[in-house]
């Protein structure tokens, strides 16, 4: 399967790559092509500064992994970003637009979606609901026009096809009239990605899409988010899993306390003094008592 | 012991204008709560708003009873305005604390000396309310009584248009909960988050979802004032509410006719449980109960009857246990 979407894919997937070869790793580091671009964004609790992002770009097309230790600002960023907290200062804009301080569902709609750390899957609404939610200018949603079906049904049928089609590629079609909350916690994250891509984002943000799923439905997340850039999505995902990052992502961005570290390709971020330091600390091959020693020359 | 007697009583209360009235305010809930989320604990004032306008419009202002059902809406749609931009954008327990408060503020507002000249004060406004309805009556003019049901002329002409508005507002609530619009307003209910990461504007929905219920609320308001022909102050009170939301649950949260069956069980017991009390204590089967005392009684049964329906059956009638549980994630 991997070797069929490889050649298949080819072409995005090396042009993603190909567009980035050519930019320095280094942080802050201005992209050819970028979507989203961040500047001074600040947000602080109390005396705690949790994001102090400098200047980031995020480039077109791209799978673009945000990645650090835990407490780094990585999910504060995304919710900066995707208008669902405040920024205290700092402005960005998304496809050359100036969008901080724009409400949360506003910019869902210029295409910027995004996903949760903890999955909102609809509980008491069925799976194809779900899906049916995430369509954009329905005319049914209006409340007036709520009351005359004739008016929306063939709309209705169209958004139907789609979710269908969605929920197919991602393995949920038995599912459509069981209720999201009788999903597994694996499945729940699948019908959130689908029903995201319900939205057509231009920019699709994943906040830690791999939490809490086995390994054999992670490596199927993983085609999927290989699919939509195959399609043209650009994807921004928060991980934790180094494997995944190196997996599929073409750049790689390091947060640590609130600040951008080090950005770069994968097998260049990774080896990045910088990072090791931030996920090990700077002294963690420093020794720190005698019976340390001891334990591992016994070890060995 | 006349059994005829207590179940000609029970009947008559049971789909009689008070449980219309109940009846449409759980209908406002069931739009509020059930399917958007909304902890509207104020509903009362939107009855008392309905209410009022008629008694103001039609015996302060003596203009039409028919401007009077638009005035109503009017000043249901602005409450709902008033209460629901300030605390929509909170969180849920705000707007609960907010229209429980409202609610009281607005019956104190309505029987204070201050307004008494256009509200009529703590007395209220009694008088030909409802005339230009009770005009329209069809039924002849010496119509006696049905053979069960022990109403008048009056009430029963009250009673068939009532529940001809219930079915109407039903209709429209059905039409919308099965419409995208209530796909998102549910969707609001589950996780507010989740609908403003797919694009919509969740306030809007939620203060649409406020004023109708609000409207709705308003209409049994507009139902008592006409059918009583008297508007007071202090039958206002936050219990009504709580009646109303008694009425959804034991219906089950959700559902189009939960508040229908809801209401017309509700005062079936209600009544049911105080005329076999009253008669049991006249026929001296009960002889540790004064008959003062079946008023109260019947309202701990009630509540003994709501644990029970909680423990039992928390989904309430028509609702679906298994989804209920799925709540609890």
């Amino acid at each position: 399967m991997p070797d069929s979407t490889a050649t298949a894919a080819g072409t995005l997937a090396e042009k993603a790559k190909a567009a980035l070869s050519q930019v320095e790793a280094r942080p802050g580091v201005p992209k050819p092509d970028p979507i989203l671009v961040a500047d001074h964004v600040k947000r602080s609790f109390g005396g705690l500064t949790a994001v102090n992002v400098e200047h980031v770009e995020i480039q077109r097309g791209a799978i673009t992994a945000l990645i650090g230790p835990n407490g780094a600002g990585k999910t504060t960023f995304f919710n900066l970003i995707t208008g669902f907290d405040d920024a205290n200062e700092g402005t960005w804009t998304f496809n050359g637009r100036q969008v901080a301080g724009m409400a949360p569902y506003r910019l869902a709609r210029i295409g910027m979606v995004r996903t949760f750390q903890l999955t909102k899957a609809l509980s008491r609404m069925t799976v194809i609901d779900n899906m049916r939610l995430g369509a954009k200018h329905q005319t049914g949603e209006r409340f007036f026009a709520a009351i005359f079906p004739f008016l929306w049904s063939s709309q209705e049928k169209t958004i139907d096809e789609r979710s269908l089609a969605l929920l197919r590629r991602f393995n949920l079609h038995e599912k459509v009239k069981d209720f999201a909350g009788s999903l597994s916690g694996g499945q729940r994250k699948l019908l959130e990605m689908a029903r995201a891509l319900m939205a057509d984002p231009e920019l699709i943000m994943l906040d830690e899409p791999m939490a809490g799923v086995n390994p054999a439905l992670k490596q199927s997340l993983l085609g999927h988010i290989k699919s939509m850039r195959e399609e043209g999505t650009t994807v921004l995902f928060v991980e934790h899993d180094m494997d995944m990052v190196h997996d599929i992502s073409d750049w790689v961005i390091v947060m640590a306390q609130g600040a951008v570290i080090a950005e770069g390709p994968p097998d260049a971020v990774m080896k990045d003094q910088a990072v090791i330091d931030a996920y090990l600390g700077a002294h963690h091959d420093a020794q720190l008592t005698e019976s340390g020693e001891a334990l591992t020359e016994g070890g060995s | 012991m006349d059994w005829g007697f207590v179940l000609t009583q029970t009947m008559t209360q049971a789909i009689g204008v008070t449980a219309i009235i109940y009846c449409l305010a759980a209908i406002g809930l069931n739009v509020q709560f059930g399917y958007a989320g909304l902890l509207n604990f104020g509903q009362v004032a939107f009855v008392a708003a309905g209410s009022y306008a008629v008694g103001v419009i039609v015996l302060t202002f003596d203009l039409s009873l028919w401007l009077a059902i638009l005035v109503g809406i009017i000043v249901a749609t602005l409450l709902a305005l008033l209460l629901g931009i300030p605390t929509l954008r909170l969180r849920a327990d705000y707007l609960a604390i907010v229209t429980i408060a409202a609610s009281e503020l607005f019956r104190l507002s309505v029987r204070s000396i201050a307004f008494k000249d256009v509200l009529g004060g703590a007395q209220g406004l009694n008088g030909k309310l409802g005339q230009q309805f009770h005009d329209t009556n069809p039924l002849p003019a010496d119509f006696e009584s049905l053979p069960v049901l022990s109403w008048t002329r009056q009430d029963l002409w009250v009673v068939i248009v009532g529940w001809i508005l219930v079915a109407a507002v039903t209709v429209l609530v059905w039409l919308l909960v099965r419409s995208p619009w209530g796909r998102v307003v549910k969707g609001i209910r589950e996780d507010e988050d989740a609908v403003v990461s797919l694009g919509k504007n969740v306030f809007v929905y939620k203060l649409q979802a406020l004023i109708l219920g609000g409207v709705i609320g308003a209409l049994g308001g507009i139902v008592w004032a006409v059918a009583k022909q008297s508007v007071q102050p202090d039958t206002f009170q936050p219990d009504f509410t709580f009646f109303a939301y008694t009425i959804l649950l034991l219906g089950g949260a959700a559902r189009v006719f939960g508040p229908i069956v809801g209401a017309i069980i509700f005062w079936f017991l209600l009544a049911g449980t105080g005329e076999f009390l009253g008669q049991a204590i006249q026929a001296g089967w009960i002889d540790f109960l004064a008959p003062t005392d079946v008023g109260n009684i019947r309202f701990v049964l009630m509540g003994a009857g709501l644990i029970a329906l909680m423990v039992f059956r928390p989904q309430g009638i028509f609702g679906d246990r298994k989804e209920l549980a799925l709540d609890a994630r």
